[in-house]
């Protein structure tokens, strides 16, 4: 699994949600344009990336692209740098724009995971998120994608929102469970600055929830969805089976090469991290006049990378092997850190098993400062 | 020697002191505006900052009086903290008379009473001047029945003025070529040279102030240090202008400086006379005593990179305060550092804050201490400064602490609660006096240990500011003394082990203990503080564990970011020590330090 991964940001959304900080713009007026933009981009890239064996489209919403824009860039793709026979395509959709034929031309273009952003499946929680679908609308939606066929889908929640109690997550939690979906993604509330929600909480400071009560919300998800079959793979993440966990984002915290395309996209290769302007029109004219879009990289060195590798490592149940990381960063971290691994496995933050430094559900929880070890 | 005036200027802090010179300065014309830096005697930044002097200055100072005569006026600048209270003496001994300031609308003050307290012991000539009079607040009139009832000066004998707006400069330098005597002495006599204060050059070495009694001083001249019979040549001689001005001799009676190839201002002894090596003075002048750390800390730097930094500072630092000793030493958790000595607690957070400040080093402070003396049950003396080296308690025959008497002025009224105050500090002996109508001097036997720890602020807080304090150490006594340690997360902070008296062990116990709990971030696992003597824990508290903090999304689009921000955190850890699996910010151990009362 080192081929590379394809990202393209689709910056466009009908309507900006309250507490996404994903660089996007409520213009969709712009799709005819950036279109011919993203794949002009992919110019850029020709010699460096080869044989793509997962292609992701974020935003922005993506499923507000009409199915032959996504047929225009997946054919350029395949053109200029191969595409993998085994291909993972995600779509990101929204609720509200999936009719049996959008999902049936989807399919039929070989987008083969659909990632559908339900959030909730309170109308008040979504009203409070600024989502323009509803609860039936979204239980419609994910009805829909599953009578299209898809048999690898995800359904993206978020909790610990103000007004939600456990009851009403854990209710939310048996809902979405009740799809049977491939994957789950279960987002804490996050105040994003600058953001509508950010705003609105210095405005008027809705009540957040505290440590403990962020990590009952925690533990509940990770317990209701075990039981469910779920594996918790990763700190937001869920999977029925390893072979449905999102192959594309693994690789984000694998450090495995991806090129992302579109305003704001990142990308990583060769221990080098770079990333595009965050204006949609400046990309457009940019690359319609032959420029550069990228706004700024950094090369990693060794002590940046083994950081990174520490701290994408322990969010995930696999954790870190340490035999290979040794080997990569030439830190013995068991030696290393003897005595704050000792500290950290006495208090069940973090276990060693089969070569792996691993955290437990707790350890998860804390892993940015595990990663200060 | 009739033409030279010896001054100095005594105030209660904010009374206008550095201000009053600054102008005496302008108006006698040896500064333009162009140089003219806000008060020139306080030469550092912290003196500044806190509005206190801590070295001693001086400057000369040409007047033509209106008698036609032309004068050099010696305003000589004195510190203005207890810790420094000899160095004052000093400064003070050096002159025939000094302007005692009286602010306009605060009136006398419980500083203004104690300095003029010292200046009458060594007999100057006291001239009372109100300033800050342009104020809306000014009440002359109180203040002049202040000085009547409360100094027993002469209200007559004052001078109205307000150094802000430069009314009254005039007044005030005719007054002190009027009134203060010239100095007496004799320039055919023997040397007799007394040092006021030293200061450190780069260029030059160490530059002595001293004022010459009797006798002179030229270059080439062989003298002597009447304390120490050191010798040494002199290289030049002069006055304080703006800068130091060289000239070809110094005569009885005046104020300057002498540069003798002396290479630490450690080697000078301010109080020590200078004299003749072939031609000495039968005596040296009155009033010498060898200064003495009483307050021990050990430094560390944060990071252990720093040390050799710290040991360069140090030495620099070193050169220009000779009251400051120290030298190596290692702690368990803190790594190389070095034990230091002070003069008390305000000379130690001034040189913690130089440190920091001029060369930008963080660092860590122990627990201050005072010298413990021991006798163990084979008939050895110890004396422990630093709990480190406390002795095994149980070959220990016999401790003792140091103990002081306080000198206490105060008004009646603040009688009660300083005695309750003296007497929870463990003060026995009082003694009593009234010294005027309302005034009372106090005097009780305490601790030293219990007198550097808080009781300066609680005494000035108690009395409002109204009451002085000064305190001489007297002897060592009988203690039953222990050593409590604290434990972060099982293990010892050795930087925060005490020697105290054991009825005091549980109390410092449990502050320091609640101190670092408030100080200490909260860290991904419950983490135990506690305070013990020997394996017997006396007190305790607990910094509950973070239980989530990680980021809900770690995408492409969030690696670089997130990695700076631990970077950074990173960097905020290599600033905190290390010690039992638990990062302990500077803060924490700054806050066991602090007073209980903070």
């Amino acid at each position: 699994m080192t081929s590379p991964g394809l990202y393209i940001h689709i910056p466009v959304c009908l309507s900006k949600c309250g507490y996404c900080s994903f660089y996007s713009v409520a213009a969709p007026e712009l799709i005819p344009r950036f279109i011919p933009a993203v794949i002009g981009e992919m110019a850029f890239y020709e010699n460096h990336f080869r044989n793509f064996d997962t292609v992701y489209f974020g935003g922005g919403t993506p499923s507000v692209l009409p199915a032959t824009s996504i047929e225009e860039i997946l054919n350029a793709a395949h053109a200029i740098f191969g595409i993998d026979r085994h291909v993972e395509i995600t779509l990101e959709a929204n609720p509200g724009d999936l009719s049996l034929e959008y999902l049936h031309s989807l399919r039929a273009l070989g987008i083969n995971r659909l990632n559908i952003g339900v959030q909730s499946f309170d109308n008040g929680l979504l009203k409070f998120l600024g989502r323009r679908h509803t609860a039936s609308e979204a239980l419609r939606a994910v009805d829909q994608v599953r009578r299209a066929g898809f048999d690898n889908i995800g359904i993206d929640l978020i909790y610990a929102i103000h007004g939600q109690s456990i009851e009403l997550w854990r209710q939310t939690l048996e809902t979405a469970a009740s799809f049977v979906p491939e994957h789950l993604s279960c987002y804490q509330l996050t105040l994003e600055p600058k953001t509508p929600l950010f705003l609105h909480y210095r405005r008027e400071g809705f009540k957040l929830p505290g440590d403990d009560e962020s990590m009952t919300f925690f533990t509940t998800t990770s317990t209701v969805l075990s039981q469910k079959g779920y594996d918790h793979y990763e700190v937001s993440n869920f999977s029925l089976s390893p072979s449905s966990r999102s192959r594309h984002n693994l690789k984000y915290w694998r450090h495995i090469p991806y090129l992302g395309l579109g305003p704001s996209a990142h990308s990583f290769s060769d221990g080098r991290r770079w990333w595009n302007i965050e204006n949609a029109h400046d990309y457009i004219t940019g690359i319609a006049g032959s420029r550069k879009v990228v706004s700024q990289s950094e090369d990693l060195i060794t002590e940046q990378l083994a950081l990174e590798a520490l701290f994408l490592g322990l969010r995930t149940k696999d954790g870190i092997d340490l035999s290979k990381y040794k080997a990569e960063y030439g830190t013995d971290l068991l030696h290393d850190k003897k005595k704050t691994i000792a500290e950290l496995k006495k208090n069940k933050l973090i276990e060693i098993k089969e070569g792996r430094l691993r955290p437990t559900l707790a350890g998860m929880a804390v892993a940015d400062s595990l990663a200060l070890i | 020697m009739e033409n030279i005036r010896n001054f100095s200027i005594i105030a209660h802090i904010d009374h206008g002191k550095s201000t009053l010179a600054d102008r005496l300065i302008q108006f006698t014309g040896i500064s333009n505006e162009r140089n003219f830096q806000d008060q020139i005697l306080d030469n550092l930044d912290i003196e500044r900052e806190r509005g206190i002097t801590i070295k001693s200055n001086a400057i000369s100072l040409p007047y033509r009086a209106k008698d036609g005569k032309d004068y050099t006026l010696n305003l000589i600048d004195t510190p203005g903290h207890v810790d420094f209270s000899y160095e004052v003496s000093r400064s003070l001994a050096s002159c025939e008379g000094v302007l005692l300031l009286v602010d306009a609308a605060q009136g006398v003050q419980a500083q203004t009473l104690a300095n003029l307290y010292l200046a009458m012991e060594h007999n100057l000539e006291i001239i009372p001047v109100i300033n800050k009079i342009d104020l809306p607040a000014a009440d002359i009139d109180r203040v002049l029945e202040e000085i009547d009832s409360e100094l027993g000066l002469d209200p007559d004998t004052h001078i109205r003025a307000s150094a802000k707006e430069g009314i009254g400069m005039e007044e005030i330098l005719e007054a002190i070529v009027g009134r203060i005597p010239a100095p007496q002495g004799s320039p055919r006599e023997p040397l007799a040279a007394l040092i006021f204060d030293a200061q450190y050059d780069s260029y030059r070495g160490t530059i002595i102030h001293c004022r010459i009694f009797e006798g002179t001083i030229k270059a080439g001249d062989i003298i002597r240090f009447m304390s120490s019979d050191a010798t040494y040549k002199v290289e030049e001689v002069g006055h304080f202008l703006l800068q130091r001005t060289k000239r070809n001799m110094l005569s009885a009676g005046e104020v300057g400086y002498i540069i003798a190839g002396v290479k630490t201002v450690s080697d000078v002894h301010t109080g020590d006379t200078i004299t003749h090596h072939e031609r000495p003075c039968t005596k040296p002048l009155p009033g010498f005593k060898e200064v003495k750390p009483v307050v021990f800390a050990s430094i560390y730097p944060i990071a252990s990179d720093d040390y050799q930094d710290l040991a360069d500072s140090l030495e620099k630092y070193k050169l220009n305060d000779a009251s400051f000793v120290y030298e190596k030493d290692s702690s368990a958790a803190l790594g190389q550092g070095f034990r230091c000595g002070f003069l008390g607690l305000l000379h130690l957070d001034i040189v913690q804050e130089r440190i920091e400040r001029e060369f930008h080093l963080s660092i860590i402070l122990s627990v201050p201490s005072v010298r413990y003396r021991f006798t163990l049950k084979d008939g050895r003396v110890l004396y422990v400064d630093n709990p480190t080296h406390y002795p095994d308690p149980m070959s220990i025959a016999r401790g003792e602490e140091p103990y002081i008497r306080a000198s206490m002025m105060l008004p009646e009224r603040y009688l009660g609660t300083v005695m309750k105050l003296c007497m929870e500090k463990r003060g026995v002996n009082s003694n009593m006096n009234y010294t005027g109508p309302g005034r009372v001097e106090l005097s009780y036997e305490m601790p030293l240990a219990e007198v550097i720890f808080d009781f300066y602020d609680r005494f000035k807080s108690v009395t409002q500011g109204y009451g002085s304090f000064d305190y001489d150490v007297i002897d060592y006594r009988d203690s039953n003394l222990v050593l409590m340690d604290i434990l972060v997360n099982g293990e010892k902070v050795d930087a925060l082990s005490q020697i105290v008296h054991r009825e005091r062990a549980r109390a410092r116990a449990l502050i320091a203990c609640e101190r670092l709990k408030d100080e200490i971030p909260r860290q991904m696992y419950k983490i135990a503080i506690q305070g013990a003597i020997g394996g017997e824990i006396i007190a305790r508290s607990t910094i509950s564990a973070f239980r989530k903090d990680v980021t809900a999304k770690c995408y492409g689009g969030d690696i670089t970011r997130k990695r700076k921000l631990l970077e950074k955190q990173k960097e905020g850890k290599k600033r905190m020590k290390m010690i039992g699996q638990v990062s302990i910010p500077q803060s924490a151990f700054l806050a066991v330090l602090k007073s209980d009362n903070d």
